[in-house]
């Protein structure tokens, strides 16, 4: 019997051979992939028990780690409820993270800068490091303005330096707040969750980026750069018509008004936007061609998205126009749309003479004890055709003056304020439901702004609805850069 | 050499102090340095399990001493170290999941270890179990049953029905059945082994014994297959399947066993597979864990997960997370020394197992006779199955079924059911080597009369 025992063992002895080398492969070759496998709870609870470094605007935390006693030891709390939420974003145990949680992640949790040496020492000492601190360009009272000039209704409002691309405020109706998603307990966050996507007015789509829309008359900015970089002056004179014309096709363009902008004989093009006069720039549109148009809003940035330390949606001006689209473009309505960011970049690019600066909302990131990390992302946003330089800076000058024009007896006036050069442009978007109003402009070379407002009315205006907001945001950041 | 058994002498029960000082200081070791992942100050647990270690393995090994004097000296080590290693995880996971379970695993040590004394006590010789090898088929399915009986059934835990509850203590007889399964195969294969092995019917190429010496053979392994699957235990049967093709086959040597084995395994395998759900979503588990990580599919991913997360070294004692392994006191206590010991100490727990069973094949080897040998073969696969299904059921090499670690799982019936395979595989080899050395004029008288024939 002692072959056949011999043979039962070498059987026995090739199983647990099986078993050592399945063994090996599980715990050496597939460790990684088994050890940060998403459904891995280990890797999320390791997370959640380093404190989270705090998200900072201005003086205020406005995410930050709180300990608890639960299984997860912080809590993400977020002080100022839905106000930075679509900056901040959630930090969830359910749905990840969004927002800068997400785009910042390596510096919040520390991983970014992590020195095994250092943290060998805490090992021992037995507390985890904590997170990198993120210092936001962001001026709280500048974002608490734009939420109040919104006062609940549907829009976005984008302030930055112009100089730098700082970006001061970002804030979009509707918003969420990111503390039940963040928080420990399972059923609130799938609770929330599912509310907050059955809403039919998306308040997760954060309106400043992640959505464009038609920008109406605000276009007509980059239909008079096309015009001045062409050799026109802001005293060209075009015929004032009450309709325009429109080659091939029946569907001609009036103006806002029903008659003429002016008296009726010729207007020039510096009091053509002043009035924001429709047939003057379909016309010089249609005369300019599509391609030198779509030459020049590629050069502000259309058709690709600034470099942001969250995802931006790319503005758009279409590619193929027949005769009536390029009249219809030229005012900004068919299919040309934007963002309200990628407006506020065009307004900064013309008050700061001609330069398009790469937006950024992230000032500094510093570790545990106050060391700056990393500065801001300062620089010319260099991908578009051009380089960053759309506009020449004689141009920049003249759009300059020319939206001075607009706000001191033009349609904004409404975004006057005393004592300070504020120049902009108004639109009104036609969409078939409620216009989109619209305010593009600057304070000085201080505060560049883009304010946009869909919904507030079928006879909201640019001029009426937005250009008020852009008055309260830019005095608010004028005094906060004071 | 004295038969007192008390005296120190060299030999086999030095070498057996010596380990099982090992397997002590070891576990104590291990104890203390959970204890201390605890709280600064070591908790009294920690000392306890080193303590009751120490006091167990003192009365086993002296008993052992007196009454077996000439067994293989390594089985009560690495009995004793897995059981030590397994009251340290044991404790861990009380640690982690608030449970508080270490405490009756080391009662039940104790009960256990009591009980292989009182069998080295009471059965001086195996052989005696031949003559009652109908009383053990027919406990075995009594035991089997018995989960089954109003008023004594603990009723269906965790889908399966195999647990009695006797004076307020939960039970599981499949456990013990296991051994008196083994005894009984023993018994009937050493009576019948010369008509077994004579093959006088063709079915194809492969020859069988007749109809009438294979039949209460099969009716056994068929009796205990469908018992399993009313009592919805898929790893039990297949361990005691596999225990009962390989005492078979070596009774016999004929390979068409084993042959005919597999097929009728495959086709028991095929028809659980179309009859029973739960089979169904086993096998579509081990297909694709990763279908419903956290419905079905839960247990054996937290499994994976834990061993990946400990890799090569492991996360260090106490610094794992076991609470989110399902079972993880009973069945997947294998996976969370994976995560805290890491590769190594996952190795060195198979490796003792693996020693056990070179012991166990190498005590069939040279036993007595033919009953202790195939005892010893029976028990030695029986230990070897169990812990192969269970490792590779956690590790995705077989599907995973519900079952206990030998020695290291929580559970009392287990633990008792395993020192009494140590107890029986002790037994045999004193005889063996207790005859080899004419120690006792009984077996003396016996070893004539074997080789007189």
């Amino acid at each position: 019997m002692n072959r056949q025992i011999g043979r039962v063992a070498a059987v026995t002895f090739l199983l647990f051979g099986a078993l050592f080398i399945n063994l090996n492969i599980i715990t050496l070759l597939q460790a990684d992939e088994l050890a940060n496998h998403p459904s891995n709870r280990r890797l999320i609870l390791r997370e959640y028990a380093i404190e989270r470094g705090p998200i900072v605007a201005g003086e205020e935390a406005i995410a930050r780690s709180v300990p608890t006693d639960g299984e997860f030891q912080y809590l993400r709390t977020y002080p100022d409820s839905e106000l930075y939420a679509h900056l901040t974003g959630y930090y969830s145990i359910q749905l990840q993270r969004s927002g800068l949680e997400r785009a910042l992640n390596e510096d919040l949790t520390g991983r970014s800068t992590e020195v095994v040496a250092q943290n060998l020492g805490e090992l021992l000492g037995g507390s985890e490091r904590p997170g990198n601190a993120v210092q936001l360009s962001i001026e709280p009272a500048v974002q608490r303005a734009a939420r109040s000039a919104l006062d609940g209704r549907e829009g976005a409002v984008v302030a930055l330096d112009p100089r730098t691309g700082a970006v001061l405020a970002s804030y979009a109706n509707p918003t969420f707040d990111p503390n039940p998603l963040s928080g420990h307990d399972r059923r609130v966050i799938n609770d929330t969750w599912a509310a907050l996507n059955e809403r039919d007015d998306r308040p997760l789509i954060d309106r400043t980026r992640a959505e464009t829309y038609p920008p109406g008359s605000v276009f007509k900015l980059v239909v008079a750069a096309a015009a001045l970089e062409s050799g026109l002056e802001p005293t060209t004179l075009f015929p004032d018509e009450g309709v325009y014309d429109v080659p091939q096709t029946q569907a001609n363009i009036g103006n806002f008004s029903g008659g003429v902008c002016d008296d009726g004989d010729e207007i020039s093009l510096t009091d053509a936007m002043r009035v924001s006069c429709n047939t003057v720039f379909a016309r010089l549109g249609v005369e300019l061609g599509d391609d030198a148009l779509r030459d020049q809003a590629e050069r502000f940035g259309f058709n690709d998205a600034p470099p942001f330390d969250l995802g931006v949606t790319d503005s758009i001006f279409p590619r193929e126009l027949d005769v009536p689209s390029l009249a219809q473009s030229a005012i900004g309505q068919r299919d040309v749309r934007a963002t309200p960011l990628q407006m506020a970049v065009l307004a900064g690019s013309i008050a700061n003479g001609g330069q398009l600066m790469r937006p950024h909302v992230v000032d500094a990131v510093r570790d545990p004890d106050g060391a700056q990390l990393r500065g801001p992302d300062v620089g010319r946003w260099t991908g578009p055709p051009g380089g960053g330089l759309p506009i020449s800076p004689r141009t920049a000058q003249q759009l300059r003056s020319m939206m001075l024009d607009v706000v001191n007896s033009g349609t904004g006036t409404a975004a006057r304020i005393d004592g300070v050069e504020v120049g902009g442009k108004t639109g009104t978007a036609q969409t078939g439901g409620d216009p989109v109003a619209w305010f593009v402009g600057f304070a000085g070379d201080e505060v560049a702004i883009a304010v946009m407002v869909p919904g507030a009315g079928s006879d909201a205006t640019g001029g009426a609805v937005a250009a008020p907001i852009a008055r309260s945001v830019l005095s608010a950041a004028l005094e906060a850069r004071r | 050499m004295s038969r007192d058994g008390v005296t120190v002498t060299g030999g086999p029960r030095a070498t057996e102090a010596r380990l099982l000082t090992g397997a002590v200081v070891l576990t104590s070791f291990a104890a203390v340095l959970l204890g201390w992942s605890e709280s600064p100050e070591l908790p009294p647990t920690a000392i306890v399990t080193g303590l009751a270690l120490a006091v167990t393995a003192l009365v086993a090994h002296l008993t052992v001493r007196a009454f077996a004097p000439d067994a293989d000296p390594t089985l009560l080590p690495l009995a004793f170290l897995l059981n030590g290693l397994g009251l340290v995880f044991v404790r861990r996971v009380d640690l982690a999941t608030g449970s508080d379970l270490a405490a009756t695993q080391t009662v039940w040590t104790a009960v256990s270890v009591g009980a292989l004394c009182a069998t080295l006590l009471v059965i001086r010789r195996v052989a005696v179990f031949g003559r009652y090898q109908y009383t053990f088929g027919l406990l075995t399915i009594v035991l089997l049953l018995s989960p089954l009986i109003p008023g004594l059934t603990a009723g269906v835990i965790n889908g399966a029905q195999l647990w009695i509850d006797v004076f307020g203590m939960r039970f599981q007889p499949g456990e013990i059945a296991k051994l008196t399964m083994v005894v009984f195969l023993a018994g009937y294969l050493e009576r019948n082994r010369a008509l077994l092995s004579v093959a006088t019917q063709r079915i194809g190429p492969v020859m069988l014994p007749a109809a009438r010496h294979l039949a209460p053979v099969l009716v056994a392994a068929v009796m205990a297959m469908v018992i399993m699957a009313g009592l919805r235990d898929l790893g039990t049967a297949l361990l005691f399947f596999g225990a009962f093709i390989a005492m078979l086959y070596v009774a016999t040597g004929r390979l068409a066993y084993p042959a005919f084995g597999a097929v009728f395994f495959g086709f028991a395998a095929w028809l659980a597979y179309l009859q029973f759900g739960h089979v169904r979503v086993r096998v579509s588990i081990w297909l694709d864990p990763w279908a419903d990580v956290t419905g079905i599919g839960y247990q054996l991913a937290q499994s994976l997960f834990a061993l990946g997360t400990g890799g090569l070294t492991g996360t260090g004692l106490g610094l794992g997370r076991p609470q989110d392994v399902p079972f993880s006191a009973t069945d997947a206590i294998f996976v969370v020394i994976g995560e805290e010991l890491g590769l190594l100490g996952a190795t060195v727990v198979l490796l003792l197992y693996l020693v056990i069973v070179v012991r166990g094949f190498r005590i069939a080897q040279t036993a007595r006779d033919e009953f202790g040998t195939l005892l010893a073969t029976g028990l030695t696969v029986t230990l070897a199955a169990q812990t192969f299904v269970i490792v590779g059921g956690l590790t995705r090499l077989v599907p995973l079924t519900g079952i206990t670690l030998p020695f290291v799982s929580y559970g009392g019936s287990a633990l008792l059911s395993n020192y009494l395979l140590i107890a029986l595989l002790l037994r045999i080899s004193d005889e063996s080597r207790g005859a080899a050395k004419g120690r006792d004029p009984d077996l003396q008288a016996d070893a004539a009369a074997r080789r007189r024939s």
